[in-house]
């Protein structure tokens, strides 16, 4: 009979090496599903894999790399924070919807104006904006107790209605000849958040994420807050009995995920979206939960999980439209690596054992 | 000579990296109470649940009236006659008696039937018990009653008891005995284990100490002293803690007429307690556990706050402060849970010392943590109060109750606290160890600091405490100086019996 056996204490190695085994699984099943879907399975893996980052057309995508993943770093390193002390932020969607929103409407209230503070304003602009909006599920919880999943959860279509809108209205391009959306930020310098070195796709965004990234592993090893964070994820009568006050760590982690997630949407809006439309968010913000959790919640951890997901994004594309693979296939696919991840996690805790189970 | 009930052969059980039973052999004769005495760790629950059919022997053999016996699970030892009542007790508490009773039943009989036999069986053992009250109203000594006519329905040839008295108050405790004593005379036998010496002296005819494993002698406990026992069971000398005489100084803590609501649906209120604790004095503060102990350290650590005139320290009113800030003032405490609540399982020693020492210690600058300064406090905490552990880098869940107990204590006491509070200091600590517990209390009283020692162990409160109040339904009972108590007056401290009339047997 096979049993899981609780470890004396979580094994370090395996922490390590789950999220490899996981990704391999993922590789396995997930051949197998395009054999049973027709397709060549080991081509399939090496298009999604390898073509984006060593085919033929390398050159094209490798930047795609890097503006596909700042977001998701971006946003996922400020979700990680919040879930390593349990607080579940599940609307960053939202929270970079309203920071793209409130970022491009602070800088297009500047048109025409070609003031260098103009960008800085709306980099402060969109974290408020994103900020904004996740304190009102935090604000609600610490206040009335309502959970923070549901509130935050369902703010993601408010903020989505409210996106509609001003792209209908507020924010409409006067001169869009009638086409919803707003007017483009790429064609107007001191708002572009503009490549930093030209073909490589770096980005504000991506330095951005890279200082999140630095930031949060210095918070959560090095500061007192981080200490709390993790002490109240792990035990949160001893996080109480240590002397954290639980309003004050809801309202930072909260606030910190809105922020960052909002900083995502600015830099989106300004950069490779170029304007606010209906269909302006793609699903960052759900994607960055995943990738918080492929990354382990830890900082470095999520910095190369968010390359991994881009790359399965990007490859993901290639491969549908170089062996016409269904859409939903990659999606499943995707799914995969968050499943094999979780399932291997269990790794970290118990070891498998084999024989008569006991009552020790 | 007579066949023996049980006779175990040679019993071994090993764990990995442990010998939990090392061919253990004794004998527990028909009618005879048999004590089972160790240390935490000794083996004797590894032992029972052999016996009981939890845990599959690897050597070794028993005999049951002369036939070989190996229960393969609990349901086959009750089969055969064994029944054991364990120290945690299974009981639902929304269900009542009769409901919880009919659940470990094989076959429950009707309701009506199985509440008659309750009634019959619970007044010839002289254990007043209403099968029809629900279990979240009982107190632990009639839950224990609940468990022990679970067995007794079972009309069992051995009784194996776990600790039985740890969570009973001494009128409870004599009940109980009253009611062993009758089972004995009618020829059941009774495994009892426990380390409580008095107790085993007065009631069991022989028993066995188990010492790491081994079985290291056997007694006859009324005519050996308790000291003797002891040092049978810890294989050494014992130390037994000094205790200077001390002045007292100035009050240094003073609750007055404080009341907390419940904060869960079990929980306990504290009503108007009053308590003052001088520098240099030991208050003990005794009762049976789920009286209000946990809410008490709440209310004294700054886990739960109160008005601000509540709770005094040196005279300032400090009821509205938080852990952090009376950690600053020198007002310390060390939880009873400790994986959990004094320490966080799955982080390291390390991480558990920055837990309550980032203050006092200055092991944090503007925000920013000195783990090496943590890391060397911990090892601190590790040489002074003899924590087995490869190292501070190991999580707190790796290390046995025991030395995380020592681990939480000597957090605490190395950061010089103007007042302590502990709650169940020496629980699950073997016998060396809690003395050196205790003796680290009295040190820090002698150096002038006042210390709130909240306690089931009542020889324990009487070991170290200059002045004594017990806790009963959330109310504190007024102090009285410790020395002369005697048990009747501490009973009647901790509420009497909760109630009930000594059973006529």
């Amino acid at each position: 009979m096979i049993r899981l056996e609780k470890r004396p204490q979580p094994s370090r190695a395996w922490s390590m090496a789950t999220p490899l085994v996981a990704v391999i699984a993922t590789m396995i099943v997930g051949g197998l599903l395009f054999a049973a879907l027709g397709k060549p399975p080991v081509e399939a893996i090496r298009t999604i894999f390898w073509e984006p980052l060593f085919g033929e057309f390398s050159f094209y995508y490798r930047p795609q790399l890097l503006v596909k993943g700042a977001p998701l770093v971006l946003i996922a390193i400020g979700l990680s924070l919040g879930f390593r002390a349990g607080i579940w932020n599940i609307g960053a969607e939202g929270q970079y919807i309203m920071g793209a929103i409130f970022g491009a409407g602070a800088g297009l209230a500047f048109y025409p104006s070609e003031s260098f503070l103009i960008f800085p304003f709306m980099v402060l602009a969109g974290a408020f904006g994103g900020w904004i909006w996740a304190m009102i599920p935090a604000v609600l919880k610490t206040r009335f107790g309502t959970n923070e999943i549901l509130v935050s959860l369902m703010l993601v279509y408010v903020a989505e209605q409210f996106l509609a809108s001003v792209s209908l209205g507020l924010l409409k391009n006067p001169e869009g000849f009638g086409f919803p959306g707003s007017r483009n930020l790429q064609s107007w310098d001191a708002a572009h958040n503009a490549e930093l070195i030209a073909g490589t796709g770096m980005h504000w965004g991506v330095v951005a994420a890279l200082i999140a990234v630095i930031f949060a592993y210095v918070l959560l090893n090095r500061h007192m807050t981080g200490y709390h964070i993790r002490l109240t994820g792990e035990a949160p009568r001893a996080a109480k009995f240590a002397g954290v006050n639980p309003t004050r760590l809801v309202l930072f982690c909260l606030g910190t995920s809105g922020a960052l997630a909002g900083l995502a949407g600015l830099f989106e809006v300004s950069g490779p979206s170029g304007q606010i439309s209906i269909d302006f968010n793609v699903g960052y913000g759900f994607t960055a939960i995943i990738v918080a959790f492929l990354g382990r919640l830890h900082p470095v951890g999520i910095l190369l999980a968010g390359g991994l997901m881009a790359l399965t994004y990007i490859g993901g594309d290639i491969a549908q439209s170089n062996l016409q693979l269904p859409a939903a296939a990659i999606q499943v696919f995707q799914g995969m690596l968050l499943f094999f991840l979780l399932a291997f996690d269990l790794l970290t805790n118990f070891r498998i054992a084999i024989g008569k189970p006991e009552v020790a | 000579m007579t066949v023996p009930l049980l006779s175990l052969q040679g019993l071994t059980k090993a764990y990995p990296g442990v010998v939990a039973n090392d061919t253990v052999s004794f004998d527990i004769g028909e009618g005879e109470v048999h004590a089972l005495l160790g240390e935490n760790g000794a083996g004797k629950s590894t032992l029972v649940k052999m016996i009981y059919g939890l845990v599959k022997p690897d050597n070794g053999k028993m005999l049951l009236r002369g036939q070989p016996y190996e229960p393969a699970e609990p349901r086959q030892a009750r089969a055969d006659g064994i029944a054991m009542v364990f120290q945690h007790f299974s009981l639902f508490d929304a269900l009542n008696v009769a409901e919880n009773i009919a659940l470990g039943m094989e076959n429950p009989p009707e309701m009506r039937d199985l509440a008659a036999r309750i009634r019959e069986v619970s007044e010839t053992y002289g254990l007043p018990l209403d099968p029809f009250r629900t279990v979240g109203d009982l107190s632990a000594g009639e839950r224990q009653r609940v468990e022990i006519i679970r067995c007794l329905l079972q009309d069992p040839k051995l009784l194996i008891m776990d600790e039985p008295t740890s969570v009973l108050t001494p009128q409870e405790v004599e009940i109980l005995f009253k009611t062993l004593q009758k089972l004995q005379s009618e020829g059941t036998s009774i495994l009892y284990i426990s380390h409580k010496l008095e107790e085993i002296r007065t009631l069991c005819d022989h028993a066995t100490i188990l010492r790491l494993g081994k079985n290291v002698g056997e007694c006859i406990p009324s005519e050996t002293s308790a000291r003797d026992m002891a040092e049978m069971m810890v294989g050494s000398t014992l130390q037994t803690p000094e205790r200077g005489s001390r002045e007292f100084g100035a009050v240094a803590m003073d609750i007055s007429g404080l009341s907390v609501p419940a904060p869960s649906a079990f929980g306990t209120a504290l009503k108007n307690v009053h308590l003052t604790v001088r520098k240099g004095e030991i208050l003990g503060i005794g009762g049976v556990a789920g009286n209000g102990q946990d809410e008490l350290l709440g209310v004294l650590s700054g886990e739960t706050l109160t008005e601000a005139d509540a709770v005094k320290l040196h005279g300032e009113p400090i009821g509205k402060l938080g852990p952090t800030a009376r950690r600053k003032l020198g007002v310390l405490a060390a939880p009873e849970e400790r994986l959990g609540h004094a320490a966080a399982p799955d982080m390291s020693l390390t991480e558990n010392a920055m837990l309550t020492g980032s203050v006092r210690e200055g092991l944090e600058k503007n925000g920013f943590l000195d783990w090496g300064a943590t890391k060397d406090f911990a090892e601190r905490i590790i040489k002074a109060f003899d924590v087995r552990t490869p190292g501070p880098g190991n999580a707190a869940r790796s290390l046995s109750g025991g030395n995380l107990q020592k681990f939480v204590i000597g957090r605490e006491v190395l950061q010089d606290p103007d007042v302590l509070v502990v709650n169940q200091p020496t629980w699950g600590v073997d016998a060396a160890a809690a003395a050196a517990i205790r003796q680290s209390l009295l040190d820090l009283a002698a150096k002038g600091a006042a210390v709130i020692c909240i306690s089931q162990d009542l020889d324990e409160l009487m070991e170290i405490s200059d002045s004594f109040a017990a806790l009963n339904e959330g109310r504190l009972s007024a102090p009285r100086e410790a020395a002369g108590l005697t048990v009747d007056e501490i009973g009647l401290m901790m509420g009497g019996a909760h109630g009930m009339e000594v059973a006529h047997v």
